[in-house]
């Protein structure tokens, strides 16, 4: 019996306990299932990146409660709020420090555009100074909608050919 | 209700007059007294709560240029409120007035948010930097001619700009300001838009650069 799935081959009558899978798969398995956030908060909508945390949506269903103050442990930046033009090189530093292979989700419309704020403040988009994988809309996005970010997320990483990259790294 | 420290101020200070307000009493008074007003006012009035410290531009070619504005509140007379306003001195451009710095203490941070949005060097001051903008920034945004969506500069954090390519730029209005329409049509089409759609921060407006410059 072989399983339809093309991440892993299970055949019992071959060997009981043995599982054939791609190194590729394998490794975004682990990658996507223990996304560690680094909480950006910076404003507003880091109140609802709390919720997310908290018991009634609870991300730690999707692996990634586990929010990282240091950038050496997290794997994914969630930018949660307005960005100023005196915090942009701090988040761009800090991003700087995450170990590579990492990710960013810029949540909200501040962080994904400047939203209200078209002023001489505020920086218009954090995709001016970090690349960004998913943006969130919403002032603030509900946290389902983060939950969604998130999946989206794992499901881009599940593409990624990681075996290659390590290996050409 | 108040003339009572109104009219001891008025009796010390004969160069105090009565200033324009719709609530609290206010009185102007010359720059070189609103030292001496204030601490009369905290040591014998019992003013002895620093409210804020503000500014007022009242535009270029305007003499005085700028006003300093300090609120007092007593805390132990009740309903006792009262702001000083003085024209500040100097040159249009580099307006000054005296620190309280050494009367209250948490005039100090005050004082800085002040200079930074406004330019206004106070005297005395024991650490005037700017606490809002960061330090280096080229202009003070509560300026009358300082416009609302910025000026283009340098980002902060030079190692940040070369890696990133990016600046700090006048915000996109995107055919804005974003009005609302009324009467008789569905919710989505009363929402807030620009008033011009024909361009974005992606798409220039005519005879423009876009404003948006995505490093690929
Ligand atoms: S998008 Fe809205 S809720 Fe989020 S940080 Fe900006 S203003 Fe606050």
């Amino acid at each position: 019996m072989v399983s339809a799935s093309t991440d892993y081959g299970y055949d019992s009558k071959v060997e009981g306990g043995v599982i054939v899978s791609r190194a590729d798969a394998a490794i975004n398995w682990i990658r996507t299932n223990s996304m560690w956030p680094m909480p950006m908060g910076l404003a507003c909508c880091a109140i609802e990146l709390m919720a997310v945390g908290g018991a009634r949506f609870d991300i730690a269903r999707f692996g990634a409660e586990v929010m990282r103050f240091s950038p050496r442990q997290s794997d994914c930046m969630i930018v949660a709020g307005t960005v100023t033009y005196k915090m942009a090189p701090q988040v761009r530093r800090i991003y700087d420090q995450m170990a590579a292979p990492k990710w960013v989700i810029a949540m909200g419309a501040c962080a994904s555009s400047g939203g209200m704020y078209r002023s001489y403040a505020t920086l218009q988009g954090v995709d001016r100074i970090v690349p960004v994988d998913v943006y969130v809309s919403g002032c603030p996005p509900r946290p389902e909608a983060l939950l969604d970010a998130l999946m989206k997320l794992q499901a881009k990483v599940r593409r990624e050919p990681a075996a290659r990259r390590l290996l050409s790294a | 209700m108040s003339a009572e420290f109104l009219a001891a101020l008025r009796s010390r200070f004969p160069q105090a007059v009565d200033r324009a307000s719709a609530d609290h009493p206010a009185v102007n008074v010359p720059l070189a007294e609103v030292g001496a007003v204030l601490k009369f006012l905290r040591d014998e009035q019992a003013f002895d709560l620093l409210m804020d410290v503000t500014a007022i531009d009242w535009a270029e070619g305007a003499n005085p240029r700028f006003t300093v504005v300090y609120h007092l509140l007593s805390t132990t007379r009740a309903g006792s409120y009262i702001r000083v306003a003085a024209p500040c001195g100097g040159m249009d451009e580099a307006p000054v007035a005296p620190s309280v710095t050494g009367l209250w203490p948490g005039a100090n941070w005050h004082e800085r948010e002040c200079y930074d949005m406004f330019g206004i060097r106070f005297e005395g001051h024991p650490d005037l930097r700017r606490i809002l903008m960061w330090d280096g920034y080229p202009y003070h945004p509560l300026r009358k001619e300082f416009p609302l969506a910025g000026i283009e500069t340098a980002l902060p954090g030079a190692d940040v700009a070369e890696e990133t390519g990016t600046q700090v730029v006048a915000a996109p209005m995107a055919g804005g300001p974003f009005v609302a329409s009324s009467g008789e049509m569905n919710l989505s089409e009363a929402e807030p838009r620009a008033k011009d759609e024909s361009w974005s921060d992606r798409v220039a407006q005519p005879g423009q650069t876009p404003l948006r410059q995505v490093k690929e």
